[in-house]
């Protein structure tokens, strides 16, 4: 019995790969148990994301296992095995228990400390239990990782703090106003990166939002998608009071926004906070006007600094997780060896022994003055019916039979063996 | 009875304040805690002891330097406690308990001993003048604390330095809207208290105004407050400016209350 992971992630596997190799939508369910099916196999998971494909089984021979998963991934997304095997990794044992903890936890992500993957773990999980293709390993192994994810959620910062540039902007938002959802956001220009920040600031709900763009058409559209007004470029410094979030990106070649513009600005929205943000490239706001009061002029290098900062930061914090990780793999390794027969089977007998004398020794003070013929009769009876009570249940351990792990873990519970802490 | 108080009073806002300290490099749910415990504790037994003066002198206890600094420590807590209530200001111990020891350790090496009454104080005025003054000065201690708070934290958000406590400071505008509404708090406060000072001067030494130096200093503080007050309302001196006025503004207090203390002249030489 032992855990057996086969997939590929980002790091191995271009997007090309990892598409055909999806489980998506039905497919998933239908994957799962044609996985399930496989020779060699005992019990099954898939994990189907856009950045990995993984397919986690409890298996005896894992030499075997592996390949029949080879050969199933091969037949059932009809690709070439060389391509296949040239991007599959393969963990066994413990190797495979920290390889689930460690993507469970983030730190496997392509943005370590990313929440989303725990979430799909659990689903992946739920869909296999919903299909009963999971029995006691897998189980264990599921919800050990989701415990240790929020663990290493809870005890490190890997979580905290913006690594993307519109959530860092959103971030410096919070920390320049009390409450979003009660400013004017204006857009100026537009681009992919400033409508992405824009989408996530207005996620984060604003109370109006103002777009400008050279094309008033494309103000008016993206207006009408952000559920805003369009305003003509030319008039923006004359709106530009109400707004106190400012994102701006145009393509002009020079300073639209003057520190002297701007300083009349700020007198008209009596020097209440305004944030800017210039992604355009070459900046399109005069720099000086940070020097202002009350005002906030942060371009794209100030974010993507902050943005470093904070991916530095969580790699210090993956590290604090990496070493939660062997505590916990310790943890679990204990675990299974208790699954293991040997032990199980001296430990019922040290049981039987034990309170076989106690109760000798309790009827040889009952009753004093027996004869050492007597005594040996009775302690002969003991020892027979011992024997012949633990005898099935230690024949049943022997046997190398499919459902051992099961067994012993009925016999531990049954027995009182693991103690109140199981 | 009246010293076992103090002092206990004094241990528990030492415990808090050594707590608030370590939360600038370190915070925790259990740290906030012990902090928030030691100091309603300090606050109640301090209220116990001003209590017990009050009923063992027969008037209010602000009659000499250690019961005024004292009373003034009681009322940075009591407001600070009301604005933690209302608006959770993350940090904000850390920037207000460290000066409530200060001052309360000041009060402690100031003489204790309960004198009788000079006539001069002999007055329904007395109760009224003081805690209307010790009030609205306590509501600009905690301005200056925010407005410290504020600076620090511009500074992080202006250099673009996203470290250290940027993370667990408040936003710049809830900490300028705060600075704001304890200066109209203490402000109608120090009002009252100069006018009630003013009338009790006619009735004491004939006069409403006499010139010594705590009436000159409370005059410059109101000034500096009624300039904050008016300045953002009509020219928007809002965020940094406001937040250096009240810090201004309340080292001239500082000065008013101890620079004259040291001098020992004028007219208020009870206090």
């Amino acid at each position: 019995m032992k855990v057996l992971v086969v997939g590929l992630n980002h790091k191995v596997a271009d997007v090309d790969v990892r598409e055909k190799l999806a489980f998506n939508g039905p497919k998933l369910e239908e994957g799962l148990l044609l996985f399930h099916k496989l020779p060699h196999i005992k019990e099954s998971i898939i994990l189907s994301t856009c950045n990995r494909v993984e397919l986690y089984a409890n298996v005896d021979d894992a030499e075997k296992a592996e390949e029949a998963i080879r050969v199933f991934l091969s037949d059932y997304h009809k690709i070439d095995r060389t391509a296949l095997d040239r991007s599959l990794y393969i963990h066994a044992g413990m190797d495979a228990v920290k390889h689930v903890f460690r993507v469970a936890s983030s730190l496997d992500s392509m943005v370590i400390g990313e929440p989303q993957i725990l979430g799909q773990l659990k689903d992946a999980f739920e869909l296999a239990l919903a299909k009963k293709t999971t029995g006691i390993l897998l189980n264990k192994l599921m919800k050990k990782s989701i415990s240790v994810a929020k663990r290493v959620r809870t005890e490190t910062k890997i979580a905290e703090n913006a690594v993307s540039i519109s959530f860092a902007a959103v971030e410096l938002a919070k920390k320049i106003f009390t409450d979003l959802s009660k400013k004017v956001f204006m857009l100026l220009g537009a681009g992919e990166m400033a409508e992405l920040a824009a989408r996530h600031l207005i996620n984060n709900g604003v109370r109006e939002v103002l777009v400008a763009n050279r094309t008033f058409e494309r103000a008016c559209d993206l207006a009408k998608e952000f559920n805003g007004r369009p305003v003509k470029f030319d008039n923006f410094i004359d709106e530009m009071h109400r707004a106190d979030i400012i994102i701006c990106s145009t393509g002009a070649s020079h300073y639209i926004l003057s520190k002297n513009q701007m300083q009349k600005v700020m007198k008209e929205r009596k020097q209440r906070q305004v944030f800017i943000i210039d992604i355009s490239v070459p900046r399109n706001i005069d720099p000086e006007i940070n020097e202002l009061d009350n005002v906030y002029l942060y371009n794209v290098d100030d974010l993507q600094g902050i943005v470093d900062t904070n991916l530095f930061e969580r790699k210090k914090e993956a590290e604090k997780a990496e070493q939660i990780i062997e505590e916990e793999i310790e943890t679990f390794s204990k675990w299974l060896q208790s699954l293991d027969s040997v032990p199980t089977i001296i430990a019922i007998r040290e049981k039987a022994e034990e309170i076989k004398k106690e109760e000798l020794e309790k009827l040889m003070h009952k009753i004093p003055g027996l004869g050492q013929k007597e005594k040996e009769a009775i302690e002969y009876m003991a020892t027979a019916i011992v024997n012949k009570l633990i005898h099935p249940p230690t024949a049943a351990l022997k046997e190398d039979s499919e459902d051992r792990d099961v067994l012993v873990a009925a016999i531990r519970k049954l027995y009182g063996m693991d103690g109140k802490k199981g | 009875m009246d010293v076992i108080l103090f002092e206990l009073a004094l241990t528990c806002y030492f415990a808090s304040a050594i707590v608030s300290i370590t939360e600038i490099f370190k915070e925790s749910k259990i740290t906030h805690r012990i902090m928030l415990f030691s100091a309603a504790v300090g606050f109640f037994i301090h209220t116990v002891n001003i209590i017990y003066r009050y009923v063992a002198a027969g008037h209010i206890p602000i009659t000499n330097p250690h019961e005024a600094t004292s009373f003034f420590s009681w009322c940075i807590v009591l407001i600070f406690f009301i604005l933690n209530f209302r608006y959770k200001i993350n940090l904000l111990p850390s920037f207000i308990m460290p000066f409530v020891l200060l001052l309360m350790l000041s009060s402690s090496m100031l003489p204790r001993e309960i004198k009788p009454l000079s006539p001069v104080l002999q007055s329904y005025w007395l109760g009224i003048h003081t805690v209307f003054a010790f009030l609205g000065n306590a509501a600009f201690a905690l301005a200056f604390g925010i407005g410290i708070m504020y600076l620090v934290q511009e500074h992080y958000v202006k250099a673009k330095k996203i470290s250290g406590l940027f993370e667990r400071l408040p936003s710049l505008q809830s900490l300028d809207e705060i600075n704001y509404r304890l200066i109209t708090f203490g402000f109608p406060l120090l009002t009252f208290a100069i006018i009630t000072g003013a009338l009790w001067a006619q009735t004491a030494w004939g006069s409403y105004w006499n010139w010594d130096p705590r009436e000159t200093w409370s005059l410059v503080t109101w000034f500096i407050y009624a300039i904050i007050l008016h300045a953002r309302l009509i020219a928007g001196w809002r965020g940094k400016r406001a937040a250096i006025l009240s810090i201004v503004g309340f080292l001239t207090i500082l000065i008013a209350f101890f620079g004259i203390k040291l001098l020992k002249k004028g007219l208020h030489v009870f206090l």
